[in-house]
């Protein structure tokens, strides 16, 4: 089936709109008091999860594009990519506004004793120039640095498996699970980059 | 003379049918509100089976939280690592008929009913803090006794210098016994000194009524000086020793769970810092709360440890 213009700005909103139900139902819940016991837990926990899972979907997009010949798939990359951020951002404000109530002695006293903070930091950090330069603009402007630029949002995957690793207490059932994701994600690009480094050799040699 | 007639009686001073019959949830929610301002020797639950207990000793004068919170926000790991989860699965243990089997440095050894031990030993209500290692905090209103009490009656001997307790081990109930997310079944000790002191609890109930499995029924410590895990639920086994008995959370992660777990803002746990703790109710603007060394029971239980590097015991 051929989808026309419309077809698929229809598409993009529809993805949007059920990217953004995570977000809608957390804060519903909040209104309505149904975040449980600890509901700054639970938002914090909530975006965390969120942000990580978003994270995987854009890391996913590339591999399944090419494995299946869908290209169409890459024309959500950069919305999967910045609703990644977004929850990544809302995981950080409800850490600094609402758990640390913008405390800087408690951050102080905080940060330096809790490495899966800091990690989780270094995370955001790696994502804001990723986020910064998504425009289709920044991408035509950046050219090929562009490209070498978004390998960092790897890195940030990997970041992001440490500190969801450190902050565990003893069940680390979940985090196991996105460490398995992320892990074959990773592995189809290594397996692809290396035949295709093969093929160029080949053609290379022959040449 | 005057009579008054019904046409006197102006509409508005009449109550409403639905407000005149929904006086006893006023009434409730009244009791509710004037928990936290109650007046001493006075149990905080008016409804349930343990209603007018008397306050014993050391109970605080704090604004309680929420039961639904206490009740729904629990860790279990012998159902699940999830505190939602276990308060529904736990509701599949059995409770009844429970008992515990008490061996070791003891004169009395043997396996006693539960409700022996409850004949034995009257309960009262003590609201204390409650502290979790991993920094929230919340105010209960246990109904219990001194564990002191209950262990004389076994006659330890004098080579009984440590406490150590077992929960149940079924894993056909207890489903997070299926994985090794902890070593089973969970193990807890305390120093006999540590036993033997009057804020340490044996408690069968909450907010006047009986235990509700996830928070630990039939049978649970509560030490309100030390960090939760070292309150141990459904305790099926007490045994008095000689040495330092391995607890669970040590056997786990050595480095970061040592036997004492005070609470100690100066000690923080190896990844995180343990100087403030969320209090559970509060709303979401409400800043943490700053922790307190032995959770508020310093003057009580400080002298247990004099002489001692509380970083190096922690």
């Amino acid at each position: 089936m051929l989808l026309g213009k419309r077809d698929w700005a229809a598409v993009k909103i529809i993805v949007f709109l059920l990217s953004l139900l995570p977000f809608l139902l957390l804060v519903n819940d909040g209104i309505n008091g149904r975040l449980g016991a600890n509901p700054i837990e639970t938002l914090h926990f909530g975006f965390g999860d969120w942000a990580l899972r978003f994270l995987c979907i854009t890391l996913a997009l590339t591999p399944i594009k090419t494995i299946t010949g869908q290209s169409k798939l890459m024309r959500f990359r950069r919305m999967m990519g910045l609703f990644a951020f977004f929850y990544a951002s809302l995981h950080l404000l409800v850490f600094v506004v609402l758990d640390l109530s913008l405390s800087l002695d408690a951050f102080k006293d905080e940060a330096p004793k809790s490495p899966y903070i800091l990690m989780g930091l270094l995370t955001y950090l790696l994502l804001i120039p990723l986020a910064i330069t998504s425009t289709k603009k920044m991408q035509k402007k950046l050219g090929r640095r562009w490209i070498k630029l978004h390998k960092l949002v790897y890195v940030a995957g990997l970041t992001a498996l440490v500190h969801y690793f450190w902050l565990v207490k003893a069940d680390y059932t979940e985090p196991l699970i996105y460490a398995g994701v992320i892990g074959v994600l990773l592995a189809i690009r290594i397996v692809l980059y290396c035949r295709r480094t093969a093929n160029l050799l080949f053609y290379f040699k022959r040449g | 003379m005057l009579i008054k007639t019904q046409s006197n009686i102006l509409s508005s001073e009449i109550t409403d049918k639905a407000v005149f019959e929904s006086r006893r949830e006023f009434i409730k929610a009244a009791t509710v509100l004037s928990a936290g301002i109650m007046l001493p020797g006075q149990g905080h639950a008016e409804t349930g089976k343990y209603a007018n207990v008397p306050v014993g000793p050391y109970s605080a004068k704090l604004q309680v939280t929420d039961r639904n919170d206490v009740a729904g926000y629990t860790n279990y790991y012998e159902f699940s690592t999830n505190k939602q989860d276990s308060t529904v699965l736990a509701k599949a243990l059995k409770t009844k008929p429970w008992s515990v089997e008490v061996v070791g440095e003891v004169e009395k050894p043997g396996v006693y009913n539960l409700e022996d031990i409850l004949k034995d030993n009257p309960v009262q209500e003590r609201i204390y803090r409650f502290r979790c290692v991993e920094a929230w905090s919340m105010v209960v209103p246990w109904i219990g006794f001194p564990l002191g009490d209950m262990l004389k009656r076994f006659n330890p001997t004098s080579k009984a210098k440590f406490v150590e307790f077992t929960t149940l081990y079924n894993p056909e109930v207890m489903v997070g016994q299926r994985s090794d997310v902890l070593g089973w079944p969970y193990v807890e000790g305390l120093r006999i000194d540590e036993a033997m002191h009057p804020l340490t609890m044996m408690v069968t109930g909450m907010y006047g009524d009986d235990l509700p499995n996830q928070n630990g029924a039939p049978l649970r410590l509560i030490v309100p000086w030390k960090y939760g895990f070292k309150s141990i639920k459904a305790i099926v086994k007490i045994r008095f020793l000689e040495t330092m008995p391995e607890t669970a959370w040590h056997r786990s992660a050595p480095n970061e769970y040592g036997f004492y777990a005070n609470v100690n803002p100066e000690v923080p746990h190896p990844r995180w810092s343990q100087s403030r703790e969320r209090v559970l109710g509060g709303s979401i603007f409400t800043a943490k709360r700053d922790t307190e060394k032995f959770n508020g029971y310093g003057a009580e239980v400080a002298a247990l440890y004099s002489g001692m590097d509380l970083s190096k015991y922690f």
